[in-house]
């Protein structure tokens, strides 16, 4: 019985897994699929793809013609449930009120949590990534090296379906063979963009998505991820083969019912429950996590969203997955005589170090992309190509001001028309209205491109989380007080972004609204809309320093683990999800490997 | 996030501010006790008026169908805005519960006494009831912001709103889509890119 209640859950659980994302899904497919018996909590409810997803739907069918509105802020046809920046009756603090110092949380309230709606960029981290201080003396070094994890990222790839291609170029590493699907085309748009960037000496290459471009390798993929075990292989086969590749329609956004792309619930938890080994409790919120006499962790304390009530569930392990605030959170709240400061900060660390990504975007029209034929350019809905950083030289060389890279996100094309497809057309139109006004929509459709640039954020002792002294949300439950700041660094890497995009935009001939931003804290996204918040329980070589080892292990409680990007201790310009599965993967076989030997 | 759902975030925070912190909580919740909530059925065809009753006065969508047509009219390519739904759009828009939407409404109002007034001062009757020449006149007084004498800037501002509104509630439809030659939303076996006499044509790759 794979979906239980509080009442059902069985009472003999190895592992629970708090949260059902990218980091709980791939810990409970890990675990699972190697047979240990796992209890999944997830705080939303369930969610099932197949039968949810609006695939086609168009905007004309929807209220407001499916534009965002605080409720759906991604738009109506986001596949978000109960989430945003707003959460009912789920309120945090932002101790900051100004922009520079404000943090929003994203959060989502659904089985797979945001990996339903995410953009499926899935970019691994590069040698460099994890030892920055070593480089240039900020920030933090993990305590694990680029070769330590790259097996993970290899598993990950070939499990999910990741395309993308190997360039060989600095920090951004190529995948052994067979890891990678073949990229998508790219649009005229794409074209264009690489060869005016290039010219500027900026690279454009294959951007790596998970999106199924092809069927994924069912026959020797299984046997890689899941060797000597024969059950495990024969079931993920079989889950492998129902995944359909994509069909170049539809905004991956949305989630997918043929499951060409990732989401935790159409990928990583299929499998699990086939295996006979996973039960998911949906609508289960997590307080805290409890303590044995021994000071081991006995289980975690949920208030079961349905009756309200406060219900207790026991295993040997507990993984906190919960997303890197709401597990920090979940410690924070821990609170015992042992620890009065909250579960697993002996160090004093929990909260802190919180990072985003820095953003910035820029978009221009083109005149050589007006008026060109129909085309349907629904593609791989975005990245068929993307910049990776590409300035390792003139940062080394102290040229910029700013120490650490980002990379691109750009795009074009004929996208299907919507609510702001021909709005705010004036600075082009002088104003049109009438039929001249249709012809400028009809000329200026498809011409648009933008950039976004995503850079690596340092992690600074201003930008953290803690309890709030006061407030609680709707189950009684303490909230987190937010504090942001962005050093120099970010700033002036968000300016250079405005540069180098309006830079690249005139030379496709383009033009900008206005002129390159250049002042880095006018330029900057407010820290937490980029949704890529890691850090707060970072991971490092020191128990004085860090609040885990490099097993995602919190160092005071031995069989407590965190495999969200709570642990990360750095942010780098790579969006964190490949790397969440990827340490999420490592964690489990570590915790697998302990549990044979009964040392957990 | 990909760029296309940063590019739709980017949209979203200019059309709807974050509410000031503590975020959530009450206000989210008297955001939900209306609009559609934060778990609506996706897969349901909506209709305006549905969700929220529609508030224009008759007058008041009379003006809006004939300020619609002004921007988009029928042309040899597709119908005027009005025959494809985009004043119940304007309607539903005004009366929703939304931050952004709330703030329209007393603009657009106030944009549509506006137009009445200038028209009856100058033609002597309600805007909906002057010629088009006379609509027009106006229209072109108020069309683009930069241009706009100072004591007509409101109403310019109110023109390109509306103009927004019209544009988004037309181009969000069958009828839009096809006049801008929108051919996707199809599943397809293959995806090849451009073809190559395109490329060729503009020098690409």
């Amino acid at each position: 019985m794979p979906f239980v209640t509080a009442a059902s859950q069985a009472h003999d659980y190895d592992v629970i897994v708090v949260g059902s994302g990218a980091g709980g899904g791939q810990a409970a497919y890990t675990l699972a699929m190697e047979g240990a018996k796992v209890l999944l909590l997830e705080a939303g409810r369930r969610y099932r793809p197949a039968t949810e997803t609006p695939m086609f739907q168009t905007p004309e069918l929807a209220p407001l013609r499916a534009t965002g509105t605080p409720q759906k802020p991604f738009g109506f046809y986001d596949a978000t449930v109960d989430g945003g920046w707003q959460v009912p009756g789920e309120p945090y603090v932002s101790a900051g009120t100004s922009d520079g110092e404000r943090f929003q949380w994203w959060r989502a309230r659904m089985l797979g949590g945001r990996t339903n709606h995410w953009g499926r960029i899935a970019l691994r981290y590069g040698p460099y990534d994890f030892k920055p201080r070593t480089r240039d003396g900020l920030g933090f070094d993990w305590p694990l090296a680029y070769a330590d994890i790259a097996p993970y990222y290899d598993r990950v790839e070939r499990l999910i379906g990741v395309y993308g291609s190997n360039e060989g170029l600095e920090n951004t590493p190529d995948s052994p063979p067979g890891c990678l699907l073949p990229p998508p085309a790219p649009l005229v748009s794409d074209y264009l963009i690489a060869q005016r960037a290039r010219r500027l000496g900026i690279p454009a290459i294959a951007g790596h998505r998970a999106v199924l471009t092809r069927p994924l390798d069912f026959k020797s993929s299984p046997a890689l991820l899941h060797p000597g075990n024969v059950r495990a292989q024969r079931i993920l086969a079989e889950d492998m083969r129902a995944r359909t590749a994509c069909f170049w329609a539809t905004p991956c956004g949305r989630g997918c019912a043929i499951r060409a792309n990732y989401q935790s619930t159409t990928v990583h938890l299929p499998p699990a429950l086939a295996s006979g080994n996973l039960d998911i409790t949906t609508d289960a919120m997590v307080y805290e996590v409890t303590l044995a006499g021994d000071g081991r962790a006995s289980g975690v304390g949920f208030i079961e969203r349905s009756t309200r009530e406060q219900r207790h569930a026991r295993a040997r392990v507990v993984v906190l997955a919960a997303s890197a605030c709401e597990s920090v959170r979940i410690l924070l709240n821990s609170r015992n005589a042992r620890f009065p400061h909250g579960l697993a900060n002996s160090s004093g660390r929990l909260g802190r170090y919180l990072m985003d990504t820095v953003g910035s975007s820029v978009s221009g029209q083109v005149p050589l992309l007006e008026s060109l034929p129909s085309l349907n350019e629904d593609a791989a809905d975005g990245m068929q190509l993307y910049t990776p950083w590409w300035l390792y030289r003139e940062q080394r060389a102290g040229r910029l001001g700013f120490a650490r890279g980002y990379h691109i996100e750009f795009g074009g094309g004929r996208r299907m028309p919507g609510f702001g497809t021909a709005a705010g057309l004036e600075w082009l139109t002088a104003g049109s209205y009438g039929a001249r006004f249709k012809q400028d929509a009809r000329r200026y459709y498809g011409s648009f491109v933008s950039f976004d640039g995503r850079g690596e954020m340092i992690p600074n002792d201003l930008s953290y989380c803690e309890l709030d002294p006061q407030l609680k949300d709707t189950w009684g439950i303490p909230v987190l007080r937010f504090h942001w700041r962005w050093s120099q660094h970010e700033l002036r890497q968000a300016a250079h972004m405005q540069r180098t995009f309006t830079d690249i935009i005139e030379a496709m001939g383009g033009r900008t609204r206005g002129p390159a931003e250049s002042d880095g804290a006018r330029a900057i996204a407010p820290g937490g809309s980029i949704i890529h918040e890691v850090g707060g329980a970072i991971m490092g070589s020191d128990p004085a320093t860090s609040v885990t080892n490099q097993w995602c292990q919190t160092w005071d409680v031995p069989n407590l683990f965190l495999t969200d990007g709570a642990v990360f201790a750095s942010n780098a310009d790579k969006n964190p999800t490949l790397t969440i599965m990827a340490l999420a993967w490592r964690a489990s076989d570590h915790i697998l490997d302990r549990m044979r030997r009964r040392e957990l | 996030m990909d760029r296309r759902t940063s590019i739709k975030w980017v949209l979203a925070a200019s059309a709807w501010p974050l509410l000031t912190v503590p975020a959530g909580g009450a206000a989210a919740a008297a955001a939900g006790a209306a609009g559609y909530g934060t778990d609506p059925d996706l897969l349901a065809a909506y209709h305006p008026g549905e969700l929220w009753p529609l508030t224009l006065s008759s007058a008041q969508r009379q003006l809006a169908q004939v300020l619609c047509d002004l921007i988009i009219p029928a042309d040899e390519r597709s119908p005027a805005a009005s025959q494809v739904g985009v004043v119940d759009f304007i309607d539903e828009w005004v009366s929703a519960p939304y931050p952004a939407c709330r703030r329209d409404r007393p603009m657009l109002l106030e944009g549509f006494a506006w137009l009445d007034a200038e028209a009856a001062g100058r033609f002597g009757k309600g805007f909906a009831a002057s010629a088009l020449h006379q609509q027009s006149a106006i229209c072109d007084d108020i069309c683009d912001a930069r241009r706009a004498l100072p004591q007509r800037r409101a109403a310019a501002a109110f023109f390109a709103r509306y103009r927004d509104l019209t544009a988004g509630g037309f181009y969000s439809t069958p009828v839009g889509r096809t006049d801008l030659g929108y051919i996707g939303n199809v599943p397809q076996a293959r995806f090849d890119g451009p073809p190559a006499a395109l490329l060729k044509k503009l020098n690409l790759p």
